[in-house]
């Protein structure tokens, strides 16, 4: 320390640099964000309280003019009201979160295993495996939805494999339908599964399953005991990066669902671009938005609440 | 012990016999022609060692001797590649690690982080089916035993180093096991408390009469820790012994290098009698007498070993009525490192040679006090060295 302060503080922009370098490399991404994300939220919530009208933009404003000076406020909160009232938002946040949450699971059982595996591999195949679970991102993620509608449809290859091999007559429906949306959303999150999950149990302190071998413990208690357990971190991380994006999907649905495949970003699209209500469409989202972050902040504390129970 | 079915020769060996020498008992543990190679690496090569009930054996050597390995074939986390291990008269081939009699604390304790110390000891109790109940009235007698009942209910990093040595250690126990394996047992802690737990873990494992193999490479901690010593090099088990034996009698100059430290002095045998040998050693530059018969030829090159505490360092010329001539050779003082309690000194021989001798201060303040750069005559009696063929 004795020794920079020996220096002279250098001058001019230079100087000013070194001195400020670090906060600035810190605040400029996250000013980014802050600015990026607060700002159109601001605005959508602003448009959520406004009332539809006929006109370019479509909403009315909240900030009006009167003749003598004095600003007037109108808060439209029927917006929200409204989304009570139809049933076909209630059920399709419900749809949503119920398609997420099933989704989210199939891709834990899926990831769990593959991650497990990664991990216990000797190093040079791990960083194989690991290039392969990343490979898809180099292709563009709608291609790759595209691409499934060519292996579901009705004479799409799956269903030429299973005539030709004579299992069976009759092609299987299987595009248009739930089974799709879910297919191509294990599909799409598996490597946001993996990942996390993967540099959880690549952590895992062999010694400890070891130690619980040794303890009486066979592979499968060691488990159960041990390991699982101890990956509820990353458990929670994967979790968080399918189910969240999950539940307000749009392309997977509107391409692959069909018409009973209900889920909210379909109908926030629907509300913004079919039927031109932007505030209703602005009250749908901030209400996902509220629907999301509940659950998320419930559980950061229930885990900082079990941190300071160990602390 | 009442849950302990070898109770009735509990403290036989506490109490001085020693099966190794009198044979009368089987040996508890046999290894036989034990191998285990990685590759072309030979890890374990070709060991025997037969271990007596109720020992605390020391496996000691340097990293990578093998001594781990030969730890982690005997708790079934690998498989050898030839030979066998019986413990108790029973095969360990193919036995799987929660299948055999014995239990392992692992050199990073492998304490269970999500898991309270009550629960990290009672595991290996509930995964055998005891009772919740039962489980936890031993795990609590086994904190006990370790000095840590308050502390039932802290996680494994809510505890200090010592403590969390001492969790291990009663995780390892709370199963009775037949024998323990410690992996470097005492290797993270800090110096002073490395020696308090010490004679912590020869009081518990004598009350428990478990047998213990301990795998180290702090030869200080294999000394006091055990009945005997396995000094392994490069995958073989190079001498076996009690810790007096090793340390006045090594068989080679690896062991008596490895353990303590070691003048050898490399030279030719000049006068080859029944009842005593002598060998010019030009290290030395004088000849050396010892007092007892060694096997060996005339003319044979071999090396004459001394530890520094059995050499004397004086500035007079030590005079002796009889064999005047040998066992002594004048040098100058190079380096002293007082210690407190003994003093080390570096002394340059005439022939170039450096040895270490070391005295014990016994008096606060010597008149003829040695120093740098003095004239001194080193010398030793003629039983105070060991003649060493390999």
């Amino acid at each position: 320390m004795s020794k920079t302060m020996g220096h002279k503080p250098q001058q001019g922009l230079l100087g000013w640099f070194k001195r400020r370098g670090r906060t600035l490399v810190i605040a400029i991404p996250f000013w980014w964000l802050m600015v990026f994300f607060l700002i159109p939220f601001a605005v959508v919530f602003k448009i959520s309280f406004a009332e539809a009208i006929i006109a370019r933009p479509p909403y009315s404003q909240l900030f009006t003019f009167a003749e003598n000076g004095v600003v007037q406020i109108k808060l439209v909160i029927a917006n929200y009201g409204y989304l009570l009232e139809d049933s076909l938002y209630i059920s399709a946040y419900w749809s949503s979160i119920k398609i997420a949450f099933v989704s989210t699971l199939i891709t834990l059982l899926v990831a769990y295993p593959m991650a497990y595996y990664i991990a216990r591999s000797p190093l040079r195949r791990r960083n194989v495996l690991l290039m392969l679970i990343i490979l898809p991102f180099w292709t563009s993620f709608l291609l790759r939805v595209y691409a499934w509608i060519g292996i579901l449809k009705t004479n799409g290859i799956i269903n030429n494999v299973l005539m030709w091999l004579g299992i069976t007559n009759e092609p299987f429906v299987m595009m248009q339908t739930d089974f799709a949306v879910y297919v191509a959303i294990v599909y799409t999150y598996l490597p946001f599964m993996v990942l996390p999950l993967f540099t959880n149990l690549v952590k895992l302190d062999q010694s400890l399953l070891e130690a619980s071998n040794d303890l009486g413990a066979n592979s499968l208690t060691t488990f159960f005991k041990i390991t699982l357990p101890l990956s509820v971190p990353g458990i929670i991380a994967g979790s968080m990066l399918v189910f969240i994006p999950v539940v307000g999907e749009f392309v997977i649905p509107a391409l692959l669902g069909g018409p009973d495949t209900l889920m909210i970003g379909k109908v926030l699209w629907n509300e913004f671009f079919s039927n031109r209500d932007w505030p209703v469409a602005s009250a749908v989202a901030i209400v996902m938005l509220v629907l999301l972050v509940i659950p998320i902040m419930l559980l950061r504390n229930a885990q900082n609440a079990s941190h300071e129970e160990g602390a | 012990m009442a849950t302990n079915p070898q109770s009735k020769v509990s403290g036989a060996i506490a109490n001085g016999a020693k099966p190794w020498i009198t044979h009368d008992q089987e040996p508890f543990i046999k290894i036989s022609n034990l191998t285990k190679k990685f590759g072309d690496f030979t890890a374990v090569d070709n060991v025997s060692l037969e271990i007596y009930r109720e020992e605390l054996f020391c496996l000691l050597g340097g990293s990578g001797c093998g001594k781990s390995t030969l730890l982690r074939m005997l708790a079934g986390f690998e498989a050898p590649t030839s030979g066998k291990i019986e413990i108790d008269g029973q095969d360990m081939s193919g036995v799987a690690p929660f299948d055999r009699p014995t239990n392992m604390m692992f050199q990073s304790y492998a304490l269970f982080p999500h898991m309270s110390v009550e629960k990290n000891v009672a595991y290996g109790l509930l995964r055998d089916g005891v009772s919740k109940n039962d489980a936890y009235s031993q795990v609590n007698e086994m904190l006990k035993l370790v000095q840590l009942e308050d502390f039932g209910k802290r996680k494994p990093d809510q505890l200090s180093g010592g403590q969390r040595q001492r969790v291990a250690l009663a995780r390892s126990l709370i199963k009775r096991p037949k024998l323990l394996l410690l992996d470097e047992p005492l290797g993270a802690l800090d110096k002073k408390l490395r020696e308090e737990t010490q004679f912590e873990l020869i009081n518990i494992q004598e009350s428990l009469g478990v047998t213990f193999i301990v795998v180290t490479h702090d030869q200080e901690e294999a000394m006091t820790l055990s009945t005997r010593i396995g000094v392994m090099n490069e995958g073989e088990i190079v001498q076996v012994g009690e810790p007096r034996e090793v340390y006045e009698f090594p068989q080679s100059r690896f062991v008596a290098d490895f353990i303590g430290s070691v003048n050898i002095f490399e030279g030719r045998v000049s006068d080859d009698a029944i009842d005593y040998v002598r060998i010019k050693s030009e290290d030395a530059n004088c000849e050396i007498h010892v007092s007892h018969g060694v096997s060996c030829t005339e003319n044979q090159k071999l090396w004459f070993a001394i530890r520094p505490e059995k050499m004397t360092v004086t500035h007079k010329k030590p005079h002796k009525t009889k064999l005047a001539k040998f066992n002594w050779i004048s040098g100058i003082v190079d380096e002293i490192a007082y210690q407190g309690n003994l003093s080390v000194y570096r002394i340059k021989l005439e022939s170039g040679k450096v040895v270490r001798i070391t005295k014990s201060n016994r008096l606060r303040h010597d008149e003829d006090e040695i120093t740098w750069d003095d004239k001194v005559y080193v010398s030793w009696e003629d039983t105070a060295g060991v003649v060493l063929t390999q």
